[in-house]
């Protein structure tokens, strides 16, 4: 068998050109951006998790829903429960955040934009990357990210409660400004949930015959379209959630305070 | 109106070369390619670059311009400033034979390790029935002209010639779910395609997609349906469950 180690012969075969790259375009510019988004989302989901302000009747901030802690206040409570018992003294955000966060995380397209902005494995196409070894998803912890469509059955537990969050803003003050925006986040959030890959796959991306379940076929059709979107709908979603989030604990710490907040 | 292009244009034999400085006379609606013949036949005869139809179809001229995987054929000088220098090299990812000619015989090892298709044993050939929606997907992948640019980009082989001996390339996975998806292929591939032909080395950074000169989208129609029907197979306990319970 040839020998193909990174120094064999055969890698010497190819144009020995010693520059990272030859592109001319800014090639970084995009990878830049990314990670520059993304660390303003983990910086600000960091301190929204541990601030107590995410309560003001009727809103809910949405990385504090659903809110199961005994500490959470009485109208807060997802359905009146709260299923977890005094002992629990940490703020009721971390009690669910590892399902959106792990949604988003093994994500197809989270993946592709964090393996370029943070890992550089590539930076970007035809831009080499600075490892010396590469396995990609085959062994541990990346193969790990084939868990994607459990977090995904999560993610729709919780684009369900953040759409009923927004419909009793709804009821109980349909002229607020904070009800608009959980509407809106809402729907971005659900519509990017369901464009999900694995989402696709499970209607109908894994049969070979859609004509015998036309009814799977037609759901398939138009997760596609939507999944044409993903990454869109990704930016878009996590942006509203955190201006959705932020509008909250700002009414809820007093900071906006005009009749229809 | 024509004018005067500079180009660096890699030359040399195997793995030896280095970038060589020429003008070229530009004229009004011309390609990439269209210049390097010009420089073939006016400065460089030797000059080796491989090209058949000149209309995006045949995948003979992928090269890299201004480090950029493309076919030359499709590349119109006008998308430069006059000003620029344009750099031609051959694709990074295989042994160069000379100048911009690469032997790309990596790809055709590889697709004969993939299985052909294999209908049922009780279904003859002229008997095969299948509705249009039920192959209009794997149409997509028949698109493919086998310039191997997608190949050519992916950093699990670009940037690391051992894996290829484990790793089949975006082209090869791609005809692996174009099968896979097949109503009436009966082959197993989906281990096949983990363990044989290193599926699990892709982390979808689309790459593929982005240089493919046919538009296919290799990544989201191909490539991740594929890792979810292997996650099927080898990673969903429930799809495992649900095989044995109702014996599917």
């Amino acid at each position: 068998m040839t020998q193909t180690t990174a120094e064999s012969p055969a890698r010497k075969q190819r144009a020995q050109l010693k520059v990272r790259t030859l592109r001319t375009d800014r090639w970084w510019l995009a990878p830049a951006l990314t990670f520059a988004g993304l660390m303003a989302f983990l910086i600000y989901g960091f301190w929204a998790t541990f601030d107590a302000s995410y309560f003001v009747d009727p809103y809910i901030a949405p990385f504090s829903s659903p809110c199961l802690a005994t500490s959470c206040p009485e109208g807060a409570r997802f359905l009146g429960l709260a299923p977890f018992g005094d002992w629990y003294g940490l703020p009721p955000g971390l009690l669910i955040l590892g399902l959106p966060a792990g949604f988003r995380v093994t994500c197809y397209y989270y993946r592709k934009s964090y393996y370029r902005s943070f890992w550089l494995s590539p930076p970007a196409c035809a831009v080499a990357e600075p490892h010396k070894k590469y396995t990609g998803e085959t062994r541990l912890p990346l193969i790990i990210q084939n868990v994607h469509r459990y977090f995904f059955y999560g993610a729709i537990v919780i684009g369900a409660i953040l759409t009923y969050d927004a419909i009793l803003a709804l009821i109980h003050k349909p002229g607020g400004l904070g009800t608009w925006i959980l509407l809106v986040n809402a729907g971005l959030i659900v519509a990017y949930t369901l464009s999900c890959h694995s989402c696709r796959h499970i209607t109908a991306g894994r049969l070979n015959h859609f004509s015998k379940h036309p009814l799977r076929y037609r759901a398939w059709t138009f997760i596609s379209k939507l999944n044409a979107k993903h990454q869109q709908l990704a930016w878009a979603s996590m942006f509203s959630v955190m201006i959705a989030d932020f509008y909250v604990r700002l009414v809820a710490k007093g900071v906006i305070t005009f009749p229809y907040a | 109106m024509g004018y005067k292009a500079k180009f660096r244009v890699w030359r040399g034999e195997g793995g030896d070369g280095k970038l060589e400085d020429f003008t070229v006379e530009v004229n009004e609606g011309e390609v990439v390619l269209d210049v390097i013949h010009r420089l073939q036949a006016t400065q460089a005869p030797d000059l080796a670059v491989r090209w058949n139809c000149k209309a995006g179809k045949c995948g003979s001229c992928s090269m890299e311009i201004n480090g950029k995987p493309r076919l030359g054929c499709m590349t119109r000088m006008s998308t430069f400033e006059e000003s620029d220098t344009i750099t031609v090299t051959p694709m990074r990812t295989f042994p160069v034979i000379k100048d911009l000619v690469c032997d790309v015989s990596f790809n055709y090892q590889k697709a004969r390790e993939i299985p052909s298709f294999t209908p049922p044993s009780d279904v003859r050939p002229g008997e095969y029935r299948m509705q249009q929606i039920d192959v209009e997907r794997s149409q997509e992948f028949r698109k493919c002209i086998e310039c191997f640019m997608c190949n050519n980009v992916c950093h699990v082989i670009r940037d690391h010639e051992e894996n290829k001996t484990n790793f089949a390339g975006p082209r090869f996975l791609m005809r692996i779910a174009e099968l896979d998806m097949h109503p009436y292929d009966v082959a197993d591939r989906k281990d096949a395609a983990q363990e044989e032909h290193g599926l699990g080395y892709c982390n979808i950074t689309k790459c593929c997609t982005e240089v493919c000169p046919e538009h296919i989208k290799i990544t989201d129609n191909a490539l991740i349906p594929m890792k979810e029907r292997v996650v099927d197979r080898k990673y969903d306990p429930l799809v495992w469950l649900g095989n044995k319970i109702f014996r599917r």
